[in-house]
């Protein structure tokens, strides 16, 4: 039986609603059961669980290097972040160390996945309030940074950019010209979708006042990211647990204090900002050298040096056929998602596959507190109290 | 962070609150992991979230290992954040193999409603006094429980 609500005895009258999974506003296979007195939802309850795959299962059977290619089917708006979670992960488990120009473009990189990921959680959000312009000029913005991973990666999506000890392959000529011409043409598209959206007063009337949520509530439901921000908490792990060098750069926590909808717009719009701005900065200083860490036993070697090099060789078929040895040991990395706090819980056997790879998914923690912010509103709010979590089901169910 | 175990805070004030609370502590990569004893968890996580001084008032997760053939076979795993200090925790309980059960930390952080949820559905591990206990990932009526490691990954069940 799937999940439902219980009638309360005397109060017959209530219509038991089940919303999704096939709803277009439920931004995946999310369910939701609604109890409804009119208009007004009195109870609700979730029910996920349509797209579990196993990853946590998978991990278990993979070594580590081929765990990476499942990170990028879990949150498929952001591949890259998550990407970064497990070879973070795994490299502290390991203890190595990574060359600063591979730290730098993973920054840059993992920034243009945020910007892309809000431009999506935009869009849609926009499209289920009644904005359609606002969808496709988000996607149309999306789309050239999809061809920025597919010039690095070969990929639009599923990338698998990120590699232990570094990145994958140092990113073709020329590929920072893609990144400047979006650069600098994005500021003046921002424009364009704060002029469409931010006095509208259809916007206003939807988002203002709607999906409250107080500070010491957020924190105690686990929301992080944007949505925890959105209510006035100043956390962000970029700025308070820097990992992957971004201590080095210099950018705003974006807070806001009214904790609804419309705050956690303003929030992720400015946000966007910050990222362009550390993408420019990680332009600007990006350091030369090489693009993977000195790990022989960890990293492949380049195809040359094999041809060349017994050495090479012998560390190559390795590692393909058996993997690395991580010492016996548990770690918890924790990075700044486009979500939230997306974290990896390491525990390794001293085998070259992991004992047990736990994600802490931002969107499974944020998905809790949405009965919270659409209890006692009306139906036509559960709309935008979805969209304003920002929730990607890949990410929620494994 | 604290690179040595002596000096982590939350170690030495849960020492003082109870001697008996924490039966190991354990450090690795600057990670401070605590084996809480079961009798005294609920004191001890409601004590973390209110001392000043730690203030983990933030349940980032919850789950559990499973350590077969070893008895007591599972560890529920729960890591906190300490949004005031910037400081991680992570705790450990040891729960026996035999009808795996412990109780449910929801009341001093909701947050780990969900997650405790996961932790029934994928380990089979129940948590007492939970408010809505039932399977969340599978359906209610699949059998077994995924990640134990005695869950078979390929062929028929």
């Amino acid at each position: 039986m799937p999940v439902t609500l219980e009638r309360i005895p005397g109060k017959e009258e209530r219509v038991i609603l089940s919303m999704g999974p096939q709803h277009p506003s439920t931004h995946g296979v999310l369910r939701l059961v609604l109890e409804l007195e009119g208009e007004t939802v009195v109870r609700a309850l979730y029910d996920i669980g349509y797209l579990h795959t196993g990853f946590e299962k998978s991990f278990e059977s993979k070594t580590y290097s081929q765990g990476i290619t499942l990170t990028d089917r879990m949150d498929y708006l952001a591949p890259l972040s998550n990407n970064l979670g497990f070879c973070l992960a795994t490299e502290k488990l390991l203890d190595l160390e990574i060359p600063p120009r591979a730290q730098w473009i993973r920054v840059l990189l993992t920034e243009l996945t945020r910007i892309q990921s809000h431009l999506v959680w935009l869009g849609t959000h926009a499209i289920d309030l009644g904005a359609m312009s606002v969808f496709l000029y988000c996607f149309r913005e999306r789309e050239e940074i999809l061809h920025i991973f597919e010039a690095v990666s070969g990929q639009r999506m599923m990338t698998s950019y990120f590699r232990v000890g570094g990145l994958a392959l140092e990113p073709p000529l020329g590929w920072l010209k893609g990144v400047k011409k979006f650069a600098k043409s994005f500021p003046a598209r921002m424009d364009e979708y704060e002029a469409l959206l931010t006095r509208n007063p259809i916007w206003l009337r939807r988002t203002q006042g709607v999906g409250c949520i107080s500070a010491e509530d957020a924190i105690a439901y686990g929301l992080s990211g944007p949505s925890l921000r959105g209510s006035g908490v100043d956390w962000d792990i970029r700025k308070k647990q820097p990992y992957s060098s971004y201590e080095k750069f210099d950018f705003k926590t974006v807070t806001r204090p009214e904790g609804d909808v419309y705050g956690r717009y303003l929030a992720r719009i400015e946000e966007m900002r910050q990222s362009l701005r550390i993408v420019n900065q990680a332009m600007a200083g990006l350091p030369e050298g090489p693009v993977k860490a000195d790990a022989p036993h960890i990293v492949l070697p380049e195809r040359e040096s094999m041809k060349t090099s017994i050495e090479a060789l012998i560390y190559h078929f390795k590692i393909v056929t058996e993997g690395f040895h991580p010492p016996v040991g548990e770690v918890y990395q924790a990075i700044e998602s486009p979500r939230g706090e997306l974290a990896f819980y390491m525990v390794s056997d001293g085998s070259p596959k992991p004992f047990r790879c736990h994600v802490r998914a931002p969107s499974f923690a944020n998905l809790q507190a949405l009965p919270k912010l659409i209890e006692g509103r009306l139906i036509a709010d559960v709309v935008a109290c979805i969209g304003t979590i920002d929730i990607v089901l890949g990410e929620v169910d494994r | 962070m604290a690179a040595d175990l002596e000096s982590n805070l939350a170690l030495k004030k849960l020492r003082d609150l109870n001697p008996e609370a924490v039966e190991d502590a354990r450090i690795f990569r600057d990670e401070v992991t605590l084996y809480i004893h079961p009798a005294h968890f609920l004191r001890a996580c409601e004590f973390l979230r209110d001392e000043p001084g730690l203030k983990f008032s933030f349940l980032a997760d919850v789950t559990a290992l499973d350590l077969y053939p070893q008895e007591p076979r599972f560890e529920v795993v729960y890591h906190l954040l300490s949004l005031e200090t910037a400081q991680r925790l992570r705790l450990k309980v040891r729960v026996r193999g035999e009808d795996p059960r412990f109780i449910t930390a929801v009341p001093v952080w909701p947050a780990a409603n969900a997650f405790e949820r996961e932790v029934f559905d994928l380990f089979g591990i129940v948590f007492d006094g939970h408010p809505f206990l039932r399977r969340l990932l599978l359906p209610d009526e699949w059998e077994g429980h995924p990640l134990r490691k005695d869950y078979p990954t390929e062929g028929y069940r």
